[in-house]
């Protein structure tokens, strides 16, 4: 399907691909389906999820292993069942990323990752109960950090 | 909302399995004690309002080639 989109222009979606968020995202409970828009570079670890009926909405989003390899944390049974997630190979992990207007300062959200059954499609996010990671941790600072 | 008195001691149920207990009250501030199953989440409502607050910061951000700035930091 072709969707419009403020960012991408008319863009095409393959409909299997479309991510399912049942509860929403924190913030935009009422928006429910968005479709990947990958980036142009294969390489890339960022990606953008686009909101099917809203033109206007759309979030970057980054691999979180390739900025912080240590990336670790638990999720509970309950929402792993919510899911559908039958075994980590059907799950995919993104970090929800802040473009302020100085771009050196963009940063992720570590404490509540978007998780997804690559399966099912279904998605949420959730807050992790570790306290080890905040809402904003700056990418380029993380990035370098773990090229030392 | 339903509104209870509590006295430091005293606890709440919420179903079967979810126990609040005042632990402390001192001044302005109460300590609260948990018991609940592990799948249920348990969070301070700022944690939830500043997620809320960065996913619409990031609902904010421009259009750009994210990839670049790695390369070229």
């Amino acid at each position: 399907m072709i969707i419009e989109t403020k960012h991408f222009g008319e863009i095409e979606i393959n409909e299997e691909n479309i991510l399912n968020f049942e509860e929403g995202i924190p913030g935009f409970e009422d928006t429910h389906r968005f479709g990947i828009v990958s980036s142009e570079d294969p390489e890339s670890p960022f990606c953008w999820i686009q909101a099917i009926e809203k033109p206007e909405l759309a979030f970057p989003l980054v691999d979180p292993f390739a900025i912080k390899k240590d990336y670790d944390f638990e999720l509970k049974d309950e929402f792993i069942n919510s899911l559908g997630i039958e075994g980590a190979t059907q799950v995919a992990v993104f970090a929800i990323v802040v473009v302020p207007d100085d771009i050196k300062k963009m940063s992720m959200n570590l404490k509540a990752p978007i998780i997804v059954n690559t399966v099912n499609k279904k998605a949420a996010q959730t807050i992790l109960d570790s306290d080890k990671y905040t809402v904003r941790h700056f990418i380029l600072d993380e990035f370098q950090k773990q090229e030392v | 909302m339903l509104v209870l008195s509590r006295k430091k001691e005293q606890s709440i149920m919420i179903g079967d399995n979810i126990e609040l207990t005042i632990i402390e009250i001192q001044g302005d501030q109460v300590r609260i004690g948990i018991n609940a199953p592990k799948n249920v989440s348990i969070f301070r409502k700022e944690l939830f309002l500043e997620i809320q607050e960065e996913n619409k910061r990031a609902a904010g951000s421009g259009k750009v080639d994210l990839n670049d700035i790695l390369k070229n930091k």
